[in-house]
């Protein structure tokens, strides 16, 4: 038997006034599980546990989550990844949006402002008889950016989001906002410009990179975010 | 697009750009200061006149005078924007730091020309 002791955050706000934390013993049979497989196990132990979940293998971005403080996918995270000297595990729901239930976030802001980057290709010519070409060059552009699978971890480890999410389009919505920036055959690229110089959409962005140190694809925010201001600053120097 | 009145240059753009312009200007001059304190060990007070007594160090002084002034809104706006929600507050604050720069400004240019 090797027991993990996990603790978990949990709050029903029809039954609870406040949220608790619980503590769960799990036997992984000594075995390096993903956290999504823990949670399961719980699941067992205590079926009113509510989390989200999908494909389990990184794609869905449905369990985004809080793991021993580090926002990530529990499905592709391993207990050797996060598991700290005492053998804990500490999971919390991502941090700053509104909890739904227990491990359930209302993702609501954050979508809204993707929706607000206008996450669609905009072309003002004809469309062509087939389809919008494009050389392979500057399909090169879009890698990095494509990727990502909106499971908010970037934004909910981001303190300029937390503090101003109504203001701040966060960094998955910039590195998105950058993707329709960056591809040839969109032109509204002075409408996009315009809506994001002022001192919160972009600007507020400090730079500290916790986006790029929590994406579970690897992506980099940041980068997309320099790009956003190199291309504004071109357009108004 | 979100509507700010209270912000430095009006567009976040602008402030980022001077932000870091100013950075630039006042790290010169630190380096400036250091420096000649270190190459003036018995520094007297004659000699601390004379340096800025000359048109080129009252003019590098009111430069980074007034890039302090603009760095210092430019960040406490922004700390101010971050932490202080209720709106009569945060615009109560805002008043006082931007009233406390105008202040130091003043009595900054009047420190070099009244010598």
């Amino acid at each position: 038997m090797s027991m993990l002791q996990v603790s978990v955050y949990r709050y029903n706000p029809e039954t609870d006034s406040a949220p608790y934390m619980q503590e769960f013993q799990v036997d992984t049979q000594g075995r390096d599980l993903m956290v999504l497989n823990v949670l399961e196990i719980i699941k067992q132990q205590d079926s009113s546990m509510a989390y989200r979940r999908s494909c389990r293998e990184g794609v869905c971005g449905s369990d985004g989550m809080n793991m021993n403080g580090s926002n990530g996918l529990a499905c592709v995270t391993a207990l050797s990844e996060v598991v700290d000297k005492r053998g804990k595990l500490v999971l919390r729901p991502l941090p700053g949006l509104p909890v739904v239930r227990d491990l359930v976030v209302d993702m609501g802001i954050f979508y809204k402002q993707y929706e607000r980057i206008q996450p669609y290709l905009q072309n003002d010519t004809p469309p062509p008889a087939i389809e919008r070409l494009q050389s392979p060059e500057d399909r090169e552009k879009l890698d990095g950016l494509y990727e990502c699978i909106l499971c908010a971890c970037c934004s909910t480890a981001c303190p300029s989001f937390w503090w101003n999410p109504e203001k701040f389009v966060g960094p998955a919505g910039l590195l998105q906002s950058y993707r329709f920036l960056a591809d040839s055959r969109d032109t509204a690229t002075r409408e996009r410009l315009a809506d994001l110089e002022d001192p919160f959409s972009v600007f507020r962005c400090r730079g500290i990179m916790n986006c790029v140190a929590v994406c579970p694809k690897g992506l980099n925010p940041t980068r997309a975010i320099g790009k956003i201001r190199e291309l504004l600053m071109a357009n108004a120097t | 697009m979100v509507t700010n009145i209270t912000n430095f240059g009006r567009s976040g753009l602008s402030d980022w750009l001077i932000q870091r312009v100013s950075a630039i200007i006042l790290a010169l001059y630190t380096i400036f200061m250091v420096g000649y304190l270190l190459f003036h060990p018995a520094l007297d007070y004659p000699t601390w006149n004379g340096l800025f007594a000359q048109t080129w160090m009252r003019i590098f002084s009111l430069l980074a005078f007034l890039s302090l002034a603009a760095h210092a809104w430019i960040g406490l706006w922004t700390v101010i924007t971050d932490y202080i929600k209720p709106t009569g507050i945060r615009f109560a604050v805002q008043i006082v730091v931007m009233l406390a720069i105008f202040v130091f400004l003043v009595w900054g240019v009047q420190v070099l020309w009244g010598a």
